[in-house]
This record gives structure tokens, sequence and C-alpha cells, in this order.
């Protein structure tokens, strides 16, 4: 065997890829389901939270800003070792699914309220006062006028952090999630052989660049330009 | 005027208004009244307190003393509700403040819609009204971005106007203007007073103020120093610090 054909036989062995694609393609779907809950749920909680901040409650603002600090500090994984296998010795059972998906939603949560927060408070005061004298309420100055304009300041590194945290989705092998890493690498330790790896590489380019490419046109549908 | 209006109260009435920022007096009781269809300029060096008089008028800035009343109702002290007495109070700022992310049309419309909760097509219909009021009728699908700052500020005097109120207050609106826009925004202001509306400018538009205002009156050090009709007022200061201050700003 050359050189050349043990890296083929290596990377790319044509049994072993379509013995365990199947695999790796149901690890894609449990990716996929994870990354969109992850995403919506953890952008909605954390623009709710930018929101709550802005009515100035010095209580509320300071337990939103030490999860949000605290949630940004922590690595990710950290949390989701001791949340599956310290909370049962505390009675609390959480399936692995449930864990990563708690863990990086509230990480990507965290980020988007001082992503959206920042926004916010990038909002001109004349934007509320203009909206306050026409008779419009606190509440509704914030959802008509300065959320929108918040929203536009923080798509662009919502995208990013969106997308680096739902790759994190590759740290739910380490708890036994069936994602794609998971499967892939379940199949590599059976077969002996990384094409498996290559094939789960290809299924996280196929998954994310479409989403890296809606993040580019979400952009452009909201850069109106500023006055 | 609206119902419960007293029909022989002043449509704005201030009375005793004082303003301190900590240590700094910026308003040492003020006492303005402005009747029914009546345009007050008001004029002064920066710091005389007149922007923060104005925004003391719809509670922008929270007066520490004093009555503000419209059409005889009060605007300041307890149990006010603040929404929506601001409705009858018509605000055009310096700045614009439009709403960027809104066209004209819907800048317009959107204390009709969420204030007064009307449907969006009665909305859109006093709204274009509105706009055809301030001569912007076409530009009605138009962003902020896409309209001079002239037309910006029409379209912000549209917004205000489509509530209907009873008084509109001007703080500085053609300052931040090109001088060859100012014109625009004037004529729409003299249409406003043919058509009656009830206006108390503060503005640095001496050439307008003369010839446009019924009364002005003179700031200076968060009092008022003089007032009158405006050929007494320019023609014949009866102050030293009123005389000192046209001839400042007529001496550039």
């Amino acid at each position: 065997m050359t050189q050349w054909e043990r890296f083929l036989d290596t990377f790319f062995n044509a049994a072993v890829l379509t013995r365990y694609a199947p695999d790796i393609l149901a690890g894609v779907w449990v990716t996929v389901q994870l990354s969109i809950l992850i995403v919506i749920v953890g952008i909605g909680l954390g623009a709710g939270l930018a929101m709550l901040r802005a009515y100035r409650v010095r209580v509320l603002s300071l337990l939103i800003v030490i999860f949000a600090d605290v949630f940004r500090a922590l690595p990710p994984l950290v949390l989701i070792l001791i949340a599956f296998f310290g909370l049962p010795n505390a009675g609390i059972m959480l399936s692995s699914f449930l864990v990563l998906f708690l863990v990086l939603t509230l990480t990507l949560a965290a980020f988007a309220e001082e992503i959206v927060w920042a926004g916010l408070t990038s909002v001109d005061r004349g934007q509320w006062e203009a909206a306050r004298s026409t008779g419009l309420g606190f509440t509704q100055a914030l959802v008509w006028v300065a959320l929108p304009q918040a929203v536009r300041l923080a798509i662009p590194p919502l995208t990013n952090r969106a997308i680096a945290i739902t790759k994190m989705t590759a740290l739910g092998t380490v708890i036994g999630v069936p994602d794609i890493l998971n499967q892939a690498t379940t199949a590599q330790s059976f077969s002996g052989n990384a094409s498996p790896l290559m094939l789960a590489a290809l299924a996280y380019v196929a998954l994310f660049l479409p989403f890296v490419i809606l993040a580019r046109w979400l952009e452009r549908r909201f850069a109106w330009k500023k006055v | 005027m609206m119902a419960g209006s007293d029909a022989a109260a002043p449509s704005l009435d201030v009375r005793g208004l004082h303003k301190a920022y900590g240590d700094l007096d910026v308003l040492k009781g003020i006492d303005i009244a402005v009747k029914h269809s009546e345009m007050v300029f008001v004029l002064g060096p920066s710091g005389s307190g007149k922007s923060t008089m104005l925004r003391c008028c719809n509670r922008l800035e929270e007066p520490d003393s004093g009555a503000i009343r419209v059409g005889g109702d009060p605007v300041t002290g307890a149990g006010v509700n603040l929404n929506a007495i601001r409705q009858r109070i018509g605000m055009v700022f310096q700045a614009f403040n439009l709403y960027p992310h809104l066209t004209a049309l819907a800048n317009v419309t959107l204390a009709l819609r969420k204030v007064r909760g009307m449907s969006r097509r009665d909305a859109e219909a006093r709204g274009m009204e509105a706009l055809a009021q301030v001569g912007l009728a076409e530009k009605a699908a138009s962003h902020p971005a896409e309209l001079s700052g002239g037309q910006q500020q029409r379209v912000a005097i549209a917004r205000a106007l489509a509530l209907e109120p009873e008084v509109m207050l001007f703080d500085e609106p053609t300052s931040a203007l090109d001088p060859e826009l100012v014109g625009d925004v004037l004529e729409v202001m003299r249409d406003m007073k043919k058509a009656g509306m009830t206006m108390l400018v503060v503005s640095h538009e001496m050439k307008f103020a003369r010839d446009a205002a019924d009364r002005v009156i003179f700031m200076d050090k968060g009092v008022i120093v003089e007032q009158g009709p405006p050929e007494d007022v320019f023609g014949a200061p009866r102050h030293d610090r009123t005389r000192a201050f046209l001839s400042r700003v007529s001496g550039q």
C-alpha cells in the first residue's frame, strides 16, 4: 500500500463510510434539533432579560448582570459535567439531551442579554423622548421604538454568537448525547478507521454553512441606513 | 377644544415653574400663559433655561415645583395620566428624532395605532392627512435616511400634528438644519399658525419671530426678563440684558 492509498483508506474508506452513514445521519438530526431549540430559546430568553433590565429595577438588574457574567465566564463543558455527573448525587436526574440543551441555552442567553442590552443603551435618548411625547408608555416605547433599533445593531454579534454556541453541541459527546460527533467517534472506535470523523466534519460544514449564509442575509436584511 | 377643557382657560398655562439640577437653579419661577391660537416665541442666550422650560411643559423634564395646565387640565401633580395628557401636547425636537427603522408614514401612525388603538386603515388615512399638511404626502413610503433634514423635521411635525394636539412645543426646530432648508420648516409653522394652532417656540429665528409671532418672551438665567409684541421687544427692548442679547445676535 502506498502512502496515498493508506491516507485514502484512513479517511475515506468507502466500506466504512457506507456502513456508518445512517448512524451519522441520525446524529445530524439530533444536532439540528438541539441547535434550533438552543438558538430560539437562548436568544428569546436573552432578549427578554435585556428588556427587563431596561426597566432599571435595581435588584432585578443586579440578578440579570450576575447571571450574564457567570454564564459568560464559565466554560460550558464545566457546567455540562457538573449538571450531568454532579446533580444526580443531589437527587436530580436530567437526561443528557436536557443537560446539553439547558447549559448551551443559558450560555447563549447570557451573551444575547449583553448584546441586546448594548443595543438598547445605544438607542439615542431622543428616540425615547419622541415616543413618550406622543403618549407611548415606557413598554410601548421599548417594544416599538427602542427594541427594533437595538436588534438591528445586535444582529451581527448575535448570529456570530449563536453559531459559536450551537457548534458546542459537539460537547454532548462527553455525556453521551447521540449527536453527530458522538455517532462518529463510536463508529470510529468500532471500525478502527477515521472515515466516520471525516463524514462528521462534512456533516458539520453542510449544517452550519447555511446557518452562516442565513446570518449574512439577516445582517443585510436589517441594515437599513441610520439617519 | 377637547371635551372637558375649559374654553376660558389658556391653552397652555405655566405657573411658578422651578427646576434645579443639583445646586444649579435652571428655572427660578416661570409664569407663561399661551392663549388659544397664539404663537409665542421664547428667546434667550444658551443656558437661559428656555429648553428646560419647554421640556417641563410635557414633563420630559420633571419640574421641581409649579403647576402646568393644558386647556385647564393639570399636567403636573398626583393622579395625572401622563400618557393621555401628552397626546394633547405636540413636541418637535431640534434633532427631529424620527424613528429610523420606520417609514415616514409609520412614524406618523405609530402613536395613532399603539396609543389611540386606531385600525391600520384609519391611522394611515389620518397619517396621510398630516403628511399632506406638511407637504410631504409623496414621501410617505420613504425612510428618514432618504429625506433631507428639512423634510425629516416636517415629518416630525406631522407626527405631532396627527394626534391633533391643543398645543405644539417647538424646541429649536431649525437649529440643526442647513440654512437653505430652514425656510420650508418655517413655512409649515406659518401655515399651522394660520390654521389656528397654539404654539410655544424656542428658537433663534429672529426674523421669523419678528413677523410671525404674536408675542416674544426673553429669558435669561432662569427668569423671564421681558415680554411683549415682537415690535416692542425687538424695536424698543426695555432691559439691558435684552438689548445686550439682541445686539450680540444681530451683530454677527
